[in-house]
């Protein structure tokens, strides 16, 4: 899950507040494996009642094979906790969203997956929204978003979750590193955790 | 005073719980904190078990950790099969990952069975002071008892699996204060989707809400709750209530809340944890709750709410253009004409259930509206309790029959028409009003359109048919 640098033109959904339920529906969280989902991204605005593709919809237009990048409204990721999305994303190829905010939950889950959560300002937002298919360069180690003529414009990310994205740094792993400073806590604490035993 | 003689810093209920659990704090990374309790079911945790056996990991504490099914869990008789083969997959290795790893699973058959974040509380699970997840955003729910809970992703519900712990960093804390006194007909899910319209669905984002003020403090436990548990329909990821006597009276003799001097000291504690006087908000919101009527939604999002007297919105009016393009796409979405109004729209469903409306309490309200009247002849309506207490509950006081006679379904427990993973599920183009929380597109059936209302609006809008005014109902 290492990211450095992405480059690639951008498929624009100009929607605000895209909840994880447009990003992948419930029914398609009944499995047990993570097999399958980037088919189900998007499903209800991907395909039309009879499984054949809505033409109108970006992720359906000739442009946005293999893009990389997907441009979003404000607020993407809202709603359901489900990691399904940005695993749904992933699997459908996107490597980084770009919006102006994201919903926390989503952020975290897609940091942990190596989807890249892009936030710029408004001004850049807006010109982003309203030419799909450009190309762009997203590089992480200096946290820019360049634009087709050299235009560059920093975004932030928290550092520790760089710094993993970048050495692909396997969190759990260091979680586990902690165990000592863990056992310590649980002999510490003040009062009883509660215990169902 | 701390022990250097300096003065404390006041600190919120939220600092206060975050200082209690960190584990460890390293330069350049999150800190480590401890999970108290530990929430599991079907949909978010079979990839996690997955990554324990790759990774050859145990659970750490299988005794801060308790599994349910809900999601996927269909609300039919018990003893009939699980009709949807993927479905039955899915719970079946639920059965199998808590037996491997340990776990307490109250399965389908047991009568502990429920709604995650209705058997928490019932059970007596969650108490205040604790850090509480699970792999769902409604996990805010137990923040009623003020707890700091919180929804995560599969990643991280494998990372408390094997550690117990999550890697954070600390949240702003938004004050949310409701002054004055509800009135009749209005409810705490009214409160809750009247501050969301407020804010906006993402007006919260970075933060945990802490509800607060007079109208706040009057509430029950369950109605609390209800409050909480759409913290994340703001934005929030959290939003609690400091404890009071109302969270200690409910919580008393629950079956796993402290017993005898266990519990003494257990209060004395939960006491040291309301935010101190002059502690810092990032933000606040006021509130009065005695203007408030009930609240209904006309859109595709949470925060498309209006009062029931109200009219639906003019995307003209917006002055944004994003946001005029998306309020067309949800009246369209909808199939709703703007400056109109929303009571009297016709529904084909209505929904009582979900972690946010199926406590005892909900189905006493909706079967005080329902008892001697009828639902609707063109309406289905679910009653759905939140629990497998919460029906024989329901049962025992005789409100199952209030409402099989009204005409209504009264189902067994799980999460149901909420999220339409389960078969029970909403027909394309079809209306309902709905106790759940969220109205996003497909969210209860493809195609299905939903109106998120309290339980008293719910009921009296399957008596109309239509939407409608709990209040005209007296």
């Amino acid at each position: 899950m290492k990211i450095d640098s992405i480059e690639s033109k951008t498929i624009v959904i100009p929607i605000e507040n895209i909840d994880t339920d447009q990003i992948i529906p419930a029914r398609y969280l009944k499995t047990t494996s993570m097999d399958g989902l980037g088919d189900a991204l998007f499903f209800d605005w991907r395909y039309n009642a009879d499984g054949s593709l809505k033409p109108d919809f970006p992720l359906n237009q000739p442009g946005a094979t293999g893009a990389q990048i997907l441009v979003a409204g404000d607020n993407f990721g809202c709603g359901s906790s489900r990691e399904h999305a940005p695993w749904a994303l992933l699997q459908f190829g996107v490597r980084a969203v770009i919006s102006t905010s994201f919903a926390d939950i989503f952020r975290g889950n897609s940091l942990k997956n190596g989807l890249l959560p892009v936030i710029v300002p408004p001004d850049i937002h807006a010109e982003l929204l309203h030419w799909p298919g450009l190309m762009l360069k997203i590089d992480l180690a200096s946290q820019t978003v360049t634009l087709p003529g050299g235009r560059s414009v920093e975004f932030p990310i928290d550092s520790f979750a760089k710094q993993c994205l970048l050495n692909g740094v396997d969190e759990l792993g260091y979680m586990l590193q902690q165990e000592a400073a863990i056992a310590a806590y649980e002999a510490r604490r003040v009062g009883s955790i509660n215990t169902l035993q | 005073m701390t022990p250097n003689g300096t003065a404390a810093k006041p600190r919120t209920i939220v600092d206060k719980i975050w200082d209690s659990h960190v584990v460890s704090q390293q330069p350049g990374a999150p800190a480590l904190i401890f999970i108290d309790l530990h929430l599991c079911h079907e949909v978010t945790s079979p990839q996690a078990f997955s990554t324990l056996r790759q990774r050859g990991l145990k659970v750490r504490r299988p005794d801060l950790t308790i599994a349910t099914m809900d999601h996927s869990t269909p609300t039919t008789s018990r003893d009939l099969p699980i009709a949807d083969a993927t479905g039955a997959a899915q719970i079946a290795q639920m059965e199998k990952n808590c037996a491997e790893f340990g776990v307490r699973l109250y399965n389908r058959m047991s009568d502990h069975q429920g709604i995650v974040h209705i058997i928490g509380p019932e059970q007596g699970l969650t108490q205040p002071g604790m850090t509480i997840v699970c792999g769902d955003s409604h996990t805010a729910t137990h923040g009623a008892f003020g707890a700091l809970a919180f929804g995560i992703g599969t990643s991280q519900v494998g990372h408390v699996l094997a550690s117990q712990c999550l890697l954070q960093t600390p949240s702003k804390t938004y004050e949310i204060r409701v002054d004055g006194q509800l009135r009749p007909g209005v409810s705490a899910k009214d409160i809750i989707l009247a501050v969301i319209a407020k804010i906006g669905i993402g007006g919260g984002t970075g933060c945990v809400f802490e509800y607060t003020g007079p109208a706040i403090r009057a509430l029950s436990m369950e109605e609390r709750m209800t409050v909480c548990n759409m913290s994340i329909e703001g934005g929030a990821r959290a939003g609690l209530v400091a404890p009071d006597d109302t969270t200690y009276q409910y919580l008393a003799g629950r079956e796993f809340a402290p017993k005898g001097a266990e519990w003494d000291a257990a209060v004395a504690r939960w006491k040291q944890l309301p935010t101190d006087q002059g502690a810092p908000y990032a933000r606040r919101l006021v509130l009065d709750a005695g203007v408030l009527e009930p609240m209904v939604t006309f859109g595709t999002n949470p925060g498309m709410g209006i009062p029931i007297s109200g009219m639906i919105p003019t995307p003209s009016a917006a002055t944004d253009p994003i946001e005029r393009s998306d309020l067309e796409k949800a009246l369209k979405y909808m199939a709703l004409e703007p400056g109109k109004p929303l009571a009297g729209h016709p529904v084909d469903v209505v929904f009582i259930g979900s972690c946010t409306n199926s406590r005892i309490s909900d189905l006493r309200a909706a079967a005080a509206v329902m008892k001697g009247r009828k639902v609707n002849s063109k309406v289905r309506m679910l009653v759905v309790p939140g629990s497998q207490q919460v029906r024989k509950q329901a049962i025992e006081e005789g409100l199952d029959r209030i409402f099989r006679t009204a005409g209504a379904e009264f189902r067994e427990a799980g999460c149901s028409m909420c999220l339409a993973m389960n078969g029970d599920q909403l027909e394309p183009g079809q209306y309902s009003v709905s106790t759940s929380n969220r109205n996003f597109e497909g969210r209860q059936g493809k195609g299905g359109r939903t109106f998120l209302a309290s339980p008293l609006t719910a009921a009296a809008s399957a008596i109309a048919g239509a939407v409608a005014d709990p209040r005209t109902l007296a």
